[in-house]
């Protein structure tokens, strides 16, 4: 198959507000900033526009109708998938491999100011004959499934809480983050309680934020400047059913890492990967999913989080970006905005936050809740096979 | 070199005014009948292509994700496509290039609408189609751009009613031969035109009903396909676009979108001159003067020539151009992404000659499937071969 | 081969029968309107119809936005437009928006707007017998009065006929 890289980047960065841009201003800025970074006209090189929305935090049905124009798509190929940014991914490498385009556009953003009661279309996701009228706010699912894991993996609390403090002190380091702060373990746990066992700041906030990435076949990214190669890409699902999924773990995580290690030729993740960006949409959620990973076995990366392996510094820098608790929760641009910081440090402009001889890196988001849909790239400043 | 991919299985639920089953059931109808007519079975499945259109029909924020079980995607790599209208066509795309890209060997192709789940009637969530700054607040109803649509390329070729209503008069006549069909009738031009007028020179019975139904295709690499059947249906083309959002400032009389995912999709299927080495087609007909104007925008006739045609008998099922030999959106019913997929497994079992009162004669080779939505803004556009 | 199809359709009377979870959804925004929109809806408030002009394909853009969407760069240029011009196409609805059924049509249009080249927006069209719309007709906007105006697409009321403006 042929290798795909990534050749253009552009990010807004993230706001908790921007009411002075309607959303198709806020893409058009991402998409000129991505279009300049990789020196293509989207009027003349793009072949395929791919952009990653839900039409009720766009408040829009049909939100395609409203997609092309601001990224340079209009009487293009252009589609939506109702996926994060990094199953829009996929779909790009997908378009590239079977011959549909050369270069790819891939878009995804938050206008989540845009939406009065973010908790409310939440809540509309849930089952409508099962457990939409039991009543409860769908970050409660969390709360369950935090539970599920503290119980499983012998973590507590506190444990969790380094998450925070360590992905907001990380975010203080990154200009494009909202929600970068010096906090210590108390000011978490002593935080107002929200969804048991997580108190308010276990929960990463909604932020607004647009971001594009652009994508190329090896013929043109072998020309181009700063490439970064997707070495691997896995994407899965489990049950959407609350009373059929694994509460404890997340397996989807696990057969999409499976699959992007596959790809990429990695045996012995924890070693071969340089740095992760992963899913800490709750703070619980950075450490079970470095362990469905498959770079810790259960219960370890508390452990390895206290005693400092995920910081900067660390042996294994993990959401070097702040994550979604320090840069802001961006719906199904995390993705995007995940790739954007990996792909920033595998250049080595990562500026205060560079992570040192980064070659390879693991990004990973989840859908939030109530999905179970999750995906995982591996990235590479080389080529999977050498250069 | 894109991978060869081939259909080898297709299924799709009745389609219905009102169903009883929910829409994940209605998904996994669909698709456990694509599953027993293709030789694998789930554990056989790599890869979920979902397409469904607005979440607001079915009352599901996320639609996708909760469809995901029924449409078999547990412990699967699934992702849900969504362009309006064109979904449905364009999940044909989607499912082609999970395996043409030589990434997976099987995907499954699952479209549901379960467009009843919306009260008091699914045009509430037809208004949040509009702008949301500058068109809503008029207190659009959906019917309206299709008139005005409809209108202009009436005006643009000199289009007379008569002529739109025949393709109404075919495709609910055609569909009394489809088992799934909800709206199959015998009826008259003149039953067309005497029909209650919504919005002109929109009539009732120019239009296709509001449905609930669900399709599915089961996909296969060359190798797979090879070894599970004699008869595989091969993807020879993909297109699709999307023209701009702003559809006040595009002259409405002529499809260019359409036109260009056909020649997309031509061009990948090695098609040079479509109304010849094209057998039969299913565009996409929610309404009925729809047909008339994706047939020109699929390059099957010269512009202002498919009421001509049709008037002639070209696009009856016995016709030297069959279309919508299925009854079409008008006949056999419209939930939404579902009647693409139907339109998909029409080709399919047409090329297979397993389309019984419908089947059309002459050994049909190659067929084309096409889809359209957004605000009159988005053309997918399948090509199959046997 | 004759295949089964599966589906179970209901009739009213069992339709009426059959349970059902009923929901409203809480989905309420408040859309940024952006810098372009802004702007035109601003000017509508000043009884004004605003386009922007692009230097690149030098079209007036009107809806207006902030970038071209055919050259994709960035638009600047705004212009005021006369508030005349002409009906592209016409509908003549008996449906309201929630498709019910009316005595009185609606009859949106499509208005190309005087010096915009063709371009032009949605609207809908009054003091007009629903027999006599043409295409190409000539047609004016009818203002709210000035302080009933809030910088929304309905401080137009609608377009009329212009007199004499065939």
């Amino acid at each position: 198959m042929e290798n795909v890289a990534i050749i253009g980047l552009g990010f807004t960065g993230a706001r908790p507000d921007s009411p002075e841009l309607s959303y198709k201003e806020l893409m058009y800025e991402a998409a000129v900033k991505a279009y300049e970074d990789a020196g293509v006209d989207p009027r003349k090189d793009v072949g395929s526009f791919i952009g990653a929305s839900e039409d009720f935090w766009d408040g829009t049905s049909i939100f395609d109708e409203y997609l092309p124009d601001q990224i340079g798509g209009a009487l293009r190929p252009v589609c939506s998938i109702c996926n994060d940014g990094l199953h829009a991914i996929a779909t790009g490498v997908m378009h590239i491999r079977s011959g549909i385009a050369d270069i790819v556009a891939v878009e995804a953003h938050s206008k989540v100011s845009d939406v009065v009661n973010p908790d409310g279309i939440m809540h509309f996701a849930l089952d409508p004959v099962i457990d939409r009228t039991l009543g409860y706010n769908a970050h409660v699912i969390a709360g369950l499934e935090m539970y599920r894991y503290l119980h499983e993996a012998c973590v507590t609390k506190d444990e969790c809480a380094e998450v925070v403090v360590k992905n907001r002190r990380n975010a203080l380091l990154n200009p494009y983050a909202a929600y970068g702060a010096k906090v210590n373990i108390e000011d978490v746990l002593c935080s107002p309680p929200a969804y048991e066992p997580m108190s308010e700041m276990d929960v990463s906030n909604f932020v607004d934020g647009a971001c594009v990435i652009v994508l190329a076949s090896e013929r043109i990214a072998r020309n181009a400047n700063d490439t970064v190669w997707i070495n691997g890409i896995g994407w899965c699902n489990d049950s959407p059913n609350m009373g059929l999924r694994d509460w404890s773990y997340p397996r989807y995580v696990k057969l999409a890492a499976e699959r992007a290690y596959a790809d990429a030729g990695i045996n012995n993740p924890y070693d071969e990967i340089d740095f992760a960006e992963v899913d800490d949409t709750y703070s619980f959620k950075e450490l079970q999913h470095l362990e469905a990973l498959r770079l810790l076995e259960t219960g370890d990366a508390a452990r390895l989080l206290c005693d400092g392996a995920f910081d900067l510094e660390g042996e294994f820098p993990v959401n070097v970006s702040g994550g979604s608790l320090g840069m802001g929760n961006l719906l199904d641009a995390n993705g995007l905005v995940k790739t954007f910081e990996a792909v920033e440090q595998l250049r080595g402009i990562a500026g205060q936050r560079q992570v040192k001889n980064a070659e390879t890196a693991l990004v990973q988001s989840w859908r939030g809740v109530p999905t179970t849909s999750g995906a995982v790239m591996i990235l590479g400043s080389e080529p999977k096979g050498g250069a | 070199m894109p991978r060869r991919v081939a259909v080898i299985g297709a299924g799709m639920t009745k389609f219905m005014r009102r169903a009883k089953e929910t829409p994940k059931e209605l998904a996994f109808e669909a698709t456990r009948m694509a599953l027993n007519s293709s030789g694998l079975e789930l554990n056989d499945i790599e890869a979920v292509a979902l397409g469904t259109a607005p979440d607001a029909f079915d009352g599901v924020h996320m639609k996708g994700e909760y469809l995901s079980d029924g449409a078999g995607s547990f412990l699967k790599p699934y992702t849900r496509s969504f362009v309006g209208g064109g979904t449905g066509v364009f999940c044909g795309a989607h499912g082609w290039w999970h395996i043409a890209s030589g990434m997976f060997d099987t995907c499954l192709v699952v479209a549901e609408e379960k467009m009843s789940s919306a009260h008091p009637h699914p045009q509430g969530a037809f208004l949040t189609i509009f702008d949301n700054l500058i068109e809503r607040n008029l207190g659009p109803n959906l019917v309206w751009i299709f008139a005005l649509e409809m209108n202009r390329y009436m005006k643009a070729h000199d289009i007379k009613k008569e002529d739109i209503a025949l393709v109404s008069v075919k495709n609910k006549g055609n569909a009394l031969d489809h088992p799934c069909a909800q709206l199959g009738m015998k009826i008259t031009v003149e039953d067309v035109l005497n029909s209650e007028v919504l919005a002109y020179p929109v009539q009732r019975l120019d239009i296709s009903p509001t449905s609930d139904g669900a399709a599915a295709l089961v996909l296969a690499s060359e190798e797979v396909a090879k070894r599970v059947t004699d008869d595989p249906i091969w993807i020879e083309g993909v297109g699709w676009n999307v023209d701009t959002t702003i559809w006040t400032n595009r002259d409405l009389y002529y499809p260019r979108y359409v036109e260009y995912a056909a020649r997309m999709a031509y061009k990948m299927a090695g098609i040079h001159n479509p109304p010849k080495d094209i057998d039969f087609a299913e565009p996409y007909d929610p309404f009925d003067y729809k047909e008339l104007h994706h047939m020109e925008g699929l390059q099957l006739c010269k512009k202002g020539e498919a009421p001509i045609l049709t008037r002639e008998g070209v696009t009856a099922r016995d016709g030297d151009l069959p279309t919508c030999p299925s009854g079409g959106a008008l006949g056999v019913g419209n939930p939404i992404a579902a009647t693409g997929v139907m339109k998909l497994c029409e080709l399919f079992w047409q090329l297979r000659g397993e389309a019984g009162k419908r089947q059309i004669p002459g050994d049909p080779r190659t067929g084309v499937a096409q889809a359209w939505g957004d605000l009159m803004q988005v053309g997918t556009v399948v090509v199959m071969r046997r | 081969m004759a295949k089964e199809y599966p589906g179970t359709p209901l009739k009213s009377k069992d339709f009426k029968k059959a349970l059902k979870t009923k929901y409203t959804p809480s989905a309420e925004y408040a859309w940024s309107a952006g810098q372009a929109i802004n702007s035109f809806l601003n000017g509508l408030k000043e009884g004004r119809i605003l386009g922007i002009k692009c230097r690149g394909c030098k079209r007036i853009l009107v809806p207006p936005r902030a970038f071209c969407e055919e050259c994709f760069i960035s638009v600047e240029d705004w212009v005021e437009l006369k508030d005349t011009g002409r009906v592209n196409t016409f509908a003549i609805s008996y449906l309201d928006t929630m498709a019910n059924r009316i005595k009185k049509p609606i009859i949106p249009a499509v208005i190309e707007i005087d010096g915009a080249g063709g371009n032009g927006f949605l609207h809908i069209l009054g003091e007009v017998d629903p027999k006599k719309v043409k295409f190409g007709m000539k047609v004016k906007a009818v203002w709210k009065p000035a302080k009933e105006r809030k910088g929304d697409i309905t401080d137009i009321k609608y377009f009329k006929p212009l007199k004499g403006g065939d």
